[in-house]
């Protein structure tokens, strides 16, 4: 079992605290002049997204977490999964929908998804930042209102509800920033 | 390697090299004004401090055998004293492994000094004085004990509380999982007043801190009173610990069996034992009475400069040295 000692920590690594991974956001030696130290980090548990502080003494050892994150295109669901393919080696894997979280009202086939594997298992999958989809539904808004102002939702082909604006009509395809939840721009076909 | 080691350029702007540079000019200034004997001891020494809060860095030399790099000038300096040198100052480099932090390089920058006849009052004055002339700012100060610190800011007595009730008084401040730790008492005290109380200390005031518990006595002495208090104290500045002082031990007994209690701990904890400096122990009968100070010098320009990590007031931090 590899470990970490506390003068190895810095932001990104990957640790396991009480049975979860947890990635070190922020990392701070603090030691009175004369006296114990300790290594105050900043953690977030890679299963919940919770964000907690833990205090270690400085010289202790940490068990690392075999977390790494993988590039994967997206195959399709089936209903309670979703599968995903290594663009390299062809090897499949599934996510469950606790792993997938956000990333299921985005993502289409062939997307290339960041993949984060905790013991070889999908613990977290996310999203292209920016991905293109089809409005499936929307008002018919005012013809020749381009100037935004007003916005309305639209339903895209994922299923995902974004804020559009007025102009943004049925059939368009537009691009959505993923971590924001926002639309950005049409998109013309090519 | 990837581009971050592979760069030559220093990570300070010359502007803070360039402040460093006034900085020392004005200490300089100051001791020659007070009548402060500038002096220079070695770096490497046969001998290294056994407190536990500290390690040593080790090197050897041919001919010769393994050498510590000082962790302070402390021993030497004091030798000087007690062979008659009167008040004395040194700006050097120091070294302590493990260190490393936005406060904490392995390898930085201290000015010691010493005043033979003068009380710890009277060198906190002077500590102020030349921390003022430094920053160019006319900062009120306080003198507050470190019972007090504990009694109005976490509602417990450091001097009578046992290890449970700080653990607990830890877990209350929201230090997760605080138990886990398995402090000492001191440990415990370390912890409380790194995480709660320090990072409130000194807001544009220089606030010194003193009467420690005797467990935290180091080199200082002893004053017995009720109870008895370590006759140190420490500078805080915007929350960071800027100098540390000691009405000095000059006990040679006493100092030997301290000596021999933090060697005893590091043997207890599988640590390494480096050897006493006993050409230390044997001038110090020869010493007079005496306060010193030592102020972290990459931190005082870092107040200076209103930074927060100390690499930007170093040329080339350890990963580009």
């Amino acid at each position: 079992m590899a470990h970490y000692n506390t003068n190895e920590f810095r932001s990104g690594l990957k640790i396991l605290l009480d049975g979860d991974p947890y990635v070190i956001l922020e990392n701070e030696f603090v030691k009175p002049g004369k006296g114990q130290a300790f290594n105050r980090v900043k953690v977030r548990n890679l299963r919940t997204g919770r964000v907690i502080e833990k205090t270690f003494k400085s010289g202790e050892s940490v068990e690392a977490a075999d977390v790494h994150e993988t590039q994967m295109q997206y195959l399709y669901n089936d209903g309670e999964l979703w599968y995903f393919m290594d663009p390299e080696t062809y090897e499949q894997l599934s996510a469950d929908e606790t792993a997938m979280r956000e990333a299921a009202k985005w993502i289409k086939e062939e997307d290339l998804c960041e993949v984060t594997l905790y013991n070889g298992v999908p613990l977290s999958v996310t999203a292209p930042n920016f991905v293109v989809l089809e409005v499936v539904e929307t008002d018919p808004g005012l013809k020749g209102d381009t100037s935004g102002g007003g916005s309305k939702p639209a339903t895209l082909e994922t299923g995902a509800v974004v804020r559009v604006p007025l102009f943004v009509q049925t059939g368009e395809r537009i691009k959505v920033d993923t971590r924001s939840g926002e639309y950005v721009s049409r998109v013309k076909d090519a | 390697m990837s581009d971050a080691e592979l760069d030559w350029r220093p990570r300070a702007d010359l502007s803070a090299l360039r402040a460093r540079a006034v900085l020392y000019g004005q200490i300089r200034q100051f001791f020659a004004r007070a009548g402060v004997l500038e002096v220079e001891t070695p770096i490497l020494s046969r001998a290294a401090t056994p407190d536990p809060a500290i390690e040593s860095l080790r090197t050897s030399v041919q001919g010769f055998g393994t050498c510590w790099l000082h962790s302070s000038p402390e021993f030497a300096m004091k030798r000087l004293l007690a062979a008659g040198s009167g008040p004395i100052y040194q700006i050097c480099k120091v070294f302590r492994d493990g260190e490393r932090g936005s406060l904490h390089h392995p390898e930085f920058s201290l000015l010691e000094w010493y005043r033979p006849g003068w009380s710890l009052e009277t060198l906190m004055e002077e500590v102020a004085d030349l921390v003022r002339v430094v920053l160019g700012r006319s900062l009120p100060q306080e003198i507050r004990t470190y019972r007090e610190l504990f009694q109005k800011g976490l509602g417990l007595d450091p001097f009578e509380v046992s290890a449970e009730d700080l653990a607990a008084c830890a877990h209350r401040q929201g230090i997760l999982d605080a138990e886990r730790l398995e402090l000492d008492r001191d440990g415990w005290l370390d912890l409380l007043l790194s995480h709660c109380i320090a990072p409130d200390l000194g807001r544009d005031c220089l606030t010194f801190v003193r009467d420690y518990p005797p467990s935290q006595a180091a080199l200082a002495r002893i004053r017995p009173s009720t109870p008895p208090v370590a006759e140190r104290f420490e500078l805080y500045f915007q929350g960071k610990e800027l100098a540390n002082g000691f009405w000095e031990l000059t006990d040679a007994e006493e100092q030997r069996r301290r000596f021999q209690a933090e060697l005893e701990e590091r043997r207890a904890a599988g640590r390494t034992t480096p050897p006493l400096d006993e050409a230390f122990l044997a001038a110090l009968p020869a010493m007079p009475e005496a306060s010193g100070v030592a102020l972290g010098l990459d931190r005082l320009l870092l107040c200076k400069l209103g930074c927060s990590h100390l690499d930007a007031v170093l040329a080339f931090p350890l990963s580009r040295a």
